[in-house]
């Protein structure tokens, strides 16, 4: 998101040139106005930021003194396989939801797009899983994959097929998971790139018309390029989103990440490694990588996509 | 288009719309039939009368009215507190000049990049150190602004509010909260509105954080209490069902009354970016 479009803002708050420069203490009302957020900011955002970071060169269980230990935490991070595990299986998640999740976003988008009834109706129905509680939904995705009663075990049965223990088995947990992810997030990213399409100027297809370009021809050189901003967006969003999947896994196999820790991602090996091993130090450096490791998918995304629309 | 194709596009459209639904649809059924119905093959497709027997089995075993109105508690204290701090800022940084400004936008802009395990340890110590841990307090006071509203808000307000109208009201004698109450919030009326509901969404659905600082199992927010549900009675699945369900429907009503605003709202943040 970028904010060079902004003009600067006429004010009352201006000195006029030739008025004699006031006092920064004329200003107090705005720097009030302003302050509950920085205030807020500073206590809880900035401090502990700032602390996690102390925290992973130190040793620390909660109660006794801190110690500094230097970079012990990040070689044991580097040496823990663990680690990487939840690594790999966030990465595996977020690429078996996300793909999904952003394709049948865009078809449903290009033909809600064509639609002309309903437009609002389906629009409606298509955001609700995303306002939907994630507890509640795992709970309902954890029973749909079910050995003994679940929807799809049914539904095998039904056509003759072998049932499968989904959440007892590495791949099943995946599916799973990431099936309630595409479901919660589909539909959002249908109405964003709904959005973006209607801002494309139709006079860009009738030119496309008039040349002669068929539908794949015209949604490949013309919809596409025009959505690339929108679907940046959306890529970001589900990158942030994705490397911090928890409470898909932790509430429907649990906080082991059941079997193999197939659902265990990063951030809940964070959670385990503070909240129930008590180990604040190593679980520092586990969020410092974290962090790390969103702004170096952003940064990757907005390269891809910002790099070749300035050439 | 012609007719059949047409047809066919909204079978498809509507296709989608039923599975975005039909967890509704099965979490209701499931709420209104006893375990022992759901256990069976062919499954049950239609709703039963085991209803008032599976609440009482939730609030028998766990505080859920009053988890819920915590949850509310939150979510109201939360969306007001947002939506008066962070148009304050936002009106602030659109209109008016003073020394810093730009470096102050800078900062809020970058609070937006960490992300939420970066802090979570050291303010649960904080947390400790107030005595917040078990409150209500330890959720709201820490989200009572956020520079996403406040980012969100004052590109709305360098759009819709003109400067003839500030200058205006100034010489009519308003002040700076003159200026706010008067011009400010009143032309701001639909942003803020989207921002509410994104806020109180959000709170309502919240649950990382709960589940660390709300350490008291009868003192929870709705998502923990339903979360602790599933964990203790997991193969009593119509109850917890039951619980789902009652979880997932203020918020789905709620978002239907405010839907159409809502989601203006929330796609044109996506592609004014």
């Amino acid at each position: 998101m970028t904010l060079t479009a902004t003009a600067p803002p006429r004010s009352t708050g201006t000195p006029a040139p030739g008025r004699p420069r006031k006092s920064i203490w004329s200003y107090w009302r705005f720097y009030l106005a302003l302050s509950p957020f920085y205030v807020l900011f500073a206590v809880f955002g900035l401090y502990p930021v700032a602390s996690t970071i102390l925290l992973a060169f130190q040793k620390w269980d909660g109660l006794g003194p801190r110690q500094m230990v230097g970079l012990q935490n990040f070689r044991f991070l580097i040496e823990d396989s663990t680690f990487w595990l939840s690594l790999w299986n966030t990465l595996v998640l977020f690429v078996m939801s996300t793909a999904p999740t952003l394709t049948i976003a865009l078809v449903l988008a290009v033909m809600l797009n064509s639609a002309i009834r309903f437009k609002g109706v389906y629009r409606i129905a298509y955001f609700i899983p995303n306002i939907t509680s994630l507890v509640a939904a795992a709970i309902f995705f954890a029973a749909v994959f079910s050995t003994n009663f679940g929807l799809i075990n049914s539904g095998l049965r039904a056509l003759g097929l072998p049932t499968e223990d989904w959440l007892g088995q590495p791949w099943g947990i995946k599916i799973a998971i990431s099936t309630m992810i595409v479901w919660q997030w589909t539909g959002y990213n249908t109405i964003i790139y709904l959005a973006g399409l209607q801002a494309i100027p139709t006079e860009q297809y009738e030119a496309a018309k008039v040349d002669g370009a068929g539908p794949f021809r015209t949604f490949f050189s013309i919809t596409l390029p025009q959505l690339r901003p929108v679907v940046l967006f959306t890529v970001i969003i589900s990158t942030i989103g994705g490397l911090q999947t928890f409470t898909e896994p932790q509430v429907m196999v649990g906080e082991t990440g059941g079997a193999d820790q197939s659902g265990l991602t990063t951030v809940l090996y964070f959670y385990n490694t503070a909240f129930r091993a008590n180990d604040y130090g190593y679980a520092g450096a586990i969020a410092v990588s974290i962090f790390l490791l969103v702004l170096l998918f952003t940064a990757i995304n907005w390269r891809l996509f910002r790099g070749r629309s300035t050439e | 288009m012609n007719r059949g194709r047409g047809i066919l596009l909204h079978v498809l459209l509507t296709i989608a719309g039923l599975l975005c639904l039909f967890p509704f649809f099965w979490t209701l059924v499931m709420a209104t039939n006893t375990t022992s119905d759901i256990y069976r093959y062919p499954p049950k497709f239609t709703f039963g009368s085991q209803f008032d027997d599976n609440v009482r089995h939730v609030l028998e075993n766990v505080a859920f009215f009053s988890s819920m109105a915590n949850t509310a508690i939150v979510a109201i204290s939360t969306t007001l507190l947002v939506l008066f701090f962070d148009s304050l800022a936002a009106f602030t940084f659109a209109k008016f000049r003073f020394p810093g400004r730009k470096t102050l936008f800078v900062v809020l802009l970058a609070t937006m990049l960490l992300p939420a395990q970066l802090s979570v340890v050291p303010q649960f110590q904080t947390m400790v150190a107030f005595g917040w841990v078990g409150s209500l307090k330890a959720l709201v006071i820490p989200a009572a602004a956020n520079a996403f509203g406040i980012f969100w808000l004052r590109q709305y307000f360098q759009n819709s509010v003109h400067d003839e109208l500030i200058e205006a009201a100034t010489l009519d004698g308003c002040g700076f909260l003159g200026v706010y109450r008067h011009v400010a919030l009143p032309s701001a009326r639909p942003a803020l509105a989207f921002l509410g509901i994104f806020t109180f969404v959000a709170s309502w659905n919240d649950y990382f954080w709960p589940l660390i600082v709300l350490t008291d199992p009868d003192h929870l927010t709705l998502q923990v209490a339903l979360s602790s549900l599933n964990k203790a009675h997991g193969v009593d699945y119509s109850m917890v069902m039951t619980g789902a369900l009652l979880a997932m429907v203020p918020l789905v009503i709620v978002f239907i009354v405010f839907a159409r605003q809502f989601i203006k709202g929330a796609t044109e943040g996506a592609i004014r970016g």
